[in-house]
């Protein structure tokens, strides 16, 4: 894989997209549809999800299966804020950031000690440890997860309305893929790409490796908590599901749908994910079989994503 | 006091062996074949599920148990040859997606034919009661499953360590260039491996089946226990596979069964409530956390 | 805002004139697979039953039923709930089997004015401080079964009794519903993971405390499992067994068969109860599905009866929520159980039974009804309500 490399045509493409989903919540619902602004907002929350397990998985070259770990850990963490009268959210998602991170941190300073099939699972169980940490405690609501009592506020501005709630996770979308792109192209990134493809070199240079890795772990976990925090205020829910392996099963065939190490992958594979479920789903009860099958697909025909399809001058 | 400590040692061997029997076969595919395999819980599913489907046909369980093994080892060698012999050469990434989405048609295909309510599979009749011995007295057919468990371990022992194919599969896990320039059937020598793990985790699903429930979903939980196993034991090490499992299952076991008691004897008891299940449920994690960090290759490496 | 808006501009022009429906649209969620699957599919098919014998209708009005499965995961719950209320328009929601579940998709429903008719989710919270108009219970509070069964425990006698239980908010209530009325020695309470399969950990540490009764509240396949295990293990010859119905109804005994005779249970309906509606809602439901009703079945073919009957009384004008809410209020059908009222809460006040397995004429293994525990018996939590 080579360093990534934004494409010509990407910047007048962003911009006509980000006006037009400017306009979708008032658009739908003047339509009718207004259902389909939370289905819209579950969709950036993906992929911003999404995005920050690229960090990780696609730059970094680090293959974690324990990526709901984090994702969940920040919903939980504005649920218990939520429980304590914090509701700023200007306050929370930083917050939830933060013990994502450190989670991230802790999970990290011992998975990457481990190479290949060991650092995929010992990420695995990390996550599950979570899991039932999270399940078993009692003050975390158990099985049945934390509800909140009720949406964050942003600064002044209320989270309630759900169109309210998109622009707020736009907001956070945007910021983050900003940042990845810049990071991607800068110092940091250039290493730690460089790192994914020869890390013997990167060692022999004199780079900290171990350090630069953790690094990017600690970042991707941190910014999968803001993703977390974001799904609890639309779901109304901090759950344990989040935490489940399925999920970071799920975050990962995001990514690898939409191509993992495009910066865009993330964000591809979350928006044809969903409504992928969402059209399959309304045809059959039995749409998993079909999803399944274009796994497979995928991986024997088209193993670099969707991304790739139009993506050259990244690859 | 005895019968507890005794009975809850069985119930740990129990846990254990069955645990083997599905690390036994993953272990050799992630070894020597370098595969990441997440479907392997769902052959243990559709094992099950054969094994349920054969015995309430033939009404006994020996009869479904013995077509369930067979049927499953048929399914193993088709996945082998129509999708597993191309995932080989590909990066973990591939592996894992691709084996992800056989995961979801494994359950969905099953809620398809068997319904989304769980199949019942009831234990022989001359087994449903306990056995006893003086004041002792423990299920019979946890026995039976604690005899098979033995009963496969040694013969998986014999097959590995003892006999020619075992030597080239120990070959394989330490190095596959190396046998494959031998002159050893390398391509042949994996469907053989893959088929038998399929027939291990139909094996372990049918023998569970009575005890648990055949429903969709169960082999995603017993999956990454099975993950745990090889990582403790060693990735490609049968030897490693057994002791793992007889690890997780007495540790999961008797952590279950003592902590809640022996943390009340030291904590005040709300916190004790509160953290004695949580303790109990993340302790294998924790020793497996622990057992890397001072050895990363698990404790029997296949690989040198 | 803009939803709020459109729905406060909605309601303004609705308040001037309000027209029947031409339609009722019920949304149900419910558990329909995994280990709960069966007490999902037993209310859907109780509910579907009532709306056969009623000609495709409810109320007069052409009915129809959404059925969506939330796999016993409260996220799935929600999202769906979210889309029966918002895209679907549901002018009614039933189904839900957990009171997890129903306490994650409770606010949604709440929030859109829409009412609720649990079959089966009898939560302490909608109970009493946060009980709400939109929400009715046709069934029981979660604690009223276990109450029953503490209080035969208690009247017969045992003095030395272990709890096993999941970990999950019925499981609580269970516990305290029980020992509201067993007095006696609790000589431990056993927690198992909610979905768990495998009881020997916990048979062993039951057998070593010797307990003379045992009572577990395990629905669906976690029941199952257990008393088939409890069985298999020798247990049953010095300890005897206690449940409220959930764990010893239809769908227990015929997964578990002969092993189940001599339990008592508690239930706040029996297929032998002698009233013309339940002789022919038990008839009519053997010869729909080829199987014996469940309690589960009951109560939703009740939820059914009892929109049937509200919508009747409002002559269709279901927006009208006001009116609504006093026809479901005011109870008009007849229930299989015979006769009960709602309380403050929105909640039953019923009779309770003891029941027990054995064998009827036929020498089919079923359960057999005892006798009375409570008579017109009311939930403990309706006195913190403040309905609005």
């Amino acid at each position: 894989m080579a360093f990534y490399r934004p494409a010509r045509y990407q910047k007048p493409l962003v911009i006509v997209l980000l006006l037009a989903l400017l306009v979708l919540p008032p658009a739908l619902d003047a339509w009718g549809q207004a259902f389909y602004i939370g289905f819209a907002t579950r969709i950036l929350i993906f992929a911003l999800a999404a995005s920050s397990l690229n960090l990780v998985l696609g730059f970094g070259g680090m293959f974690s299966l324990g990526h709901a770990a984090f994702f969940g850990a920040g919903a939980y963490v504005v649920a218990i804020c939520v429980d304590n009268g914090i509701s700023d959210a200007l306050l929370a998602f930083p917050l939830a950031m933060t013990v994502a991170g450190l989670l991230a941190l802790v999970v990290g300073a011992i998975s990457l000690r481990t190479r290949g099939v060991y650092f995929i699972m010992i990420t695995l169980a990390f996550a599950q440890m979570t899991y039932y940490l999270f399940v078993s405690a009692r003050v975390f609501g158990g099985d049945d997860g934390l509800p909140l009592a009720g949406r964050m506020t942003l600064g002044g501005l209320s989270l309630t309305g759900d169109g309210a709630l998109f622009y707020a996770a736009l907001g956070c979308l945007v910021l983050v893929m900003t940042f990845l792109g810049r990071l991607a192209g800068a110092r940091f990134g250039r290493t730690i790409q460089a790192i994914r493809d020869n890390e013997v070199r990167m060692e022999a240079l004199g780079y900290p490796v171990f350090r630069y890795r953790l690094v990017c772990f600690v970042l991707g976990g941190a910014l999968a908590g803001l993703a977390g925090a974001l799904l609890a205020n639309l779901t109304g829910l901090a759950s344990p599901n989040l935490l489940q392996w399925t999920q970071s099963g799920t975050l990962l065939v995001m990514l690898i749908i939409g191509g993992v190490g495009y910066l865009y992958g993330g964000l591809i594979g979350a928006l044809v994910l969903l409504c992928l479920e969402e059209v399959l789903a309304g045809f059959t009860l039995h749409w998993h079989i079909g999803l399944g099958l274009l796994l497979i697909a995928v991986v024997l025909f088209a193993p670099r994503g969707v991304a790739a399809l139009f993506g050259k001058g990244n690859g | 006091m005895t019968q507890l400590v005794f009975e809850q040692a069985l119930n740990g061997l129990q846990f254990g062996l069955m645990l083997f029997l599905l690390a036994a076969g993953l272990t050799l595919v992630f070894g020597i074949m370098d595969c990441i395999n997440l479907a392997h819980g769902s052959l243990y599913m559709v094992g099950a599920y054969f094994v349920a489907a054969a015995a309430q046909a033939a009404d006994s369980f020996w009869i479904g148990l013995g077509a369930g093994v067979a049927g499953a080892a048929v399914l193993g060698l088709v996945l082998e040859l129509s999708l597993f012999r191309r995932l080989y050469r590909r990066d973990h990434l591939s592996q894992v997606l691709a084996t992800f989405g056989l995961i979801l048609i494994a359950n969905e295909a099953v809620r398809m034919i068997w319904g989304a309510q769980p199949l019942l599979l009831n234990p022989p009749e001359a087994l449903s009661g306990p056995v006893e011995i003086g004041n002792f007295s423990y299920p019979a057919y946890r026995l039976v499953i604690i005899a098979f468990g033995l009963g496969v371990a040694g013969l998986l022992y014999l097959l590995v360590a003892r006999s020619r194919v075992g030597m080239w599969v120990r070959a394989g896990a330490a190095n596959r260039e190396m046998t494959e320039v031998l002159g050893v059937n390398v391509q042949g020598l994996f469907t053989a491996v893959f088929v038998f793990g399929a027939a291990l985790c139909a094996l372990a699903g049918g023998l569970l089946g009575p005890l648990l429930a055949v429903q969709v979903g169960m082999g995603e939980s017993v999956l990454i226990l099975a993950f745990v196993v090889i990582i403790i034991g060693g990735i490609g090490s049968i030897r490693g596979a057994l002791v793992g499992s007889l690890i997780v299952g007495a540790v999961d076991t008797l952590g279950r069964a003592l902590l809640p008691t022996l943390l009340r004897a030291a904590l005040p008891a709300d916190a004790a409530a509160t953290l004695g299940p949580a303790l109990a449920s993340i302790l294998i994690y924790l020793l497996m956390a622990a057992i890397l960090f001072f050895r990363p290759q698990g404790l029997f490496p296949a690989r040198a | 805002m803009p939803l709020r808006l459109t729905a406060l501009a909605a309601a303004l022009m609705l308040a001037g004139s309000i027209h029947a429906a031409e339609r009722i649209k019920v949304g149900f969620v419910s558990t329909l697979s995994g280990p709960g699957a069966g007490l999902g599919v037993d209310i859907r098919d109780g509910f579907n039953l009532a709306i056969k014998q009623l000609d495709g209708k409810l109320g007069g009005l052409s009915a129809e039923v959404i059925v969506a499965d939330d796999q016993q995961n409260p996220d799935i719950a929600k999202q769906t709930a979210d889309k029966f209320l918002k895209k679907d328009k549901v002018d009614f929601m039933t189904g839900i089997v957990f009171s997890n579940i129903m306490l994650a998709v409770g606010p949604t429903v709440f929030e859109n004015q829409t009412f609720y008719i649990s079959a089966n989710a009898g939560p302490s919270q909608y109970a009493g401080e946060q009980c709400n108009p939109f929400f009715f219970n046709v069934a029981w509070q979660n604690d009223n079964l276990h109450e029953a069964v503490g209080k035969v425990v208690q009247d017969k006698g045992f003095k030395n009794v272990v709890i096993v239980t999941p970990n999950y908010p019925g499981g609580k209530d269970a516990v305290s519903g029980f020992k509201r009325y067993y007095k006696g020695k609790v000589a431990e309470e056993v927690y198992t993971k909610l979905g768990q399969l495998d009881y020997a950990a916990e048979l062993a540490q039951i057998r070593a405390i010797k307990p003379d009764a045992l009572f577990f509240f395990l629905p669906g396949g976690m029941g199952i499992n257990f008393v088939k295990q409890f069985v298999a293990s020798g247990l049953s010859r010095d300890t005897q067994l206690f449940a409220p119905g959930f764990s010893a109804d239809e769908d227990v005994i015929k997964a578990v068969g002969a092993p189940m005779m001599g339990m008592f249970n508690s239930s706040h309906w029996a297929h032998d109860m002698d009233n013309a509606e339940n002789k022919r809602f038990v008839a009519d439901f053997q010869k729909e599905y080829g199987r014996m009703p469940s309690l589960y079945a009951s109560q939703g073919y009740d939820a059914a009866l009892m929109i049937d009957g509200a919508v009747r009384d409002v002559k269709g004008k279901v927006e009208d929520k006001v009116a609504l809410q006093k026809a479901l209020e005011a109870k008009h059908f007849k229930s299989v159980r015979g006769d009960f009222r709602f309380n403050s809460n929105h909640y039953p006040v019923q009779n309770y039974y003891l029941r027990v397995v054995g064998k009827d004429a036929g020498g089919r293994i079923t359960n057999r009804m005892m006798g009375t525990i409570f008579t017109n018996h009311a939930d403990a939590y309706a006195s913190a309500c403040r309905m609005k």
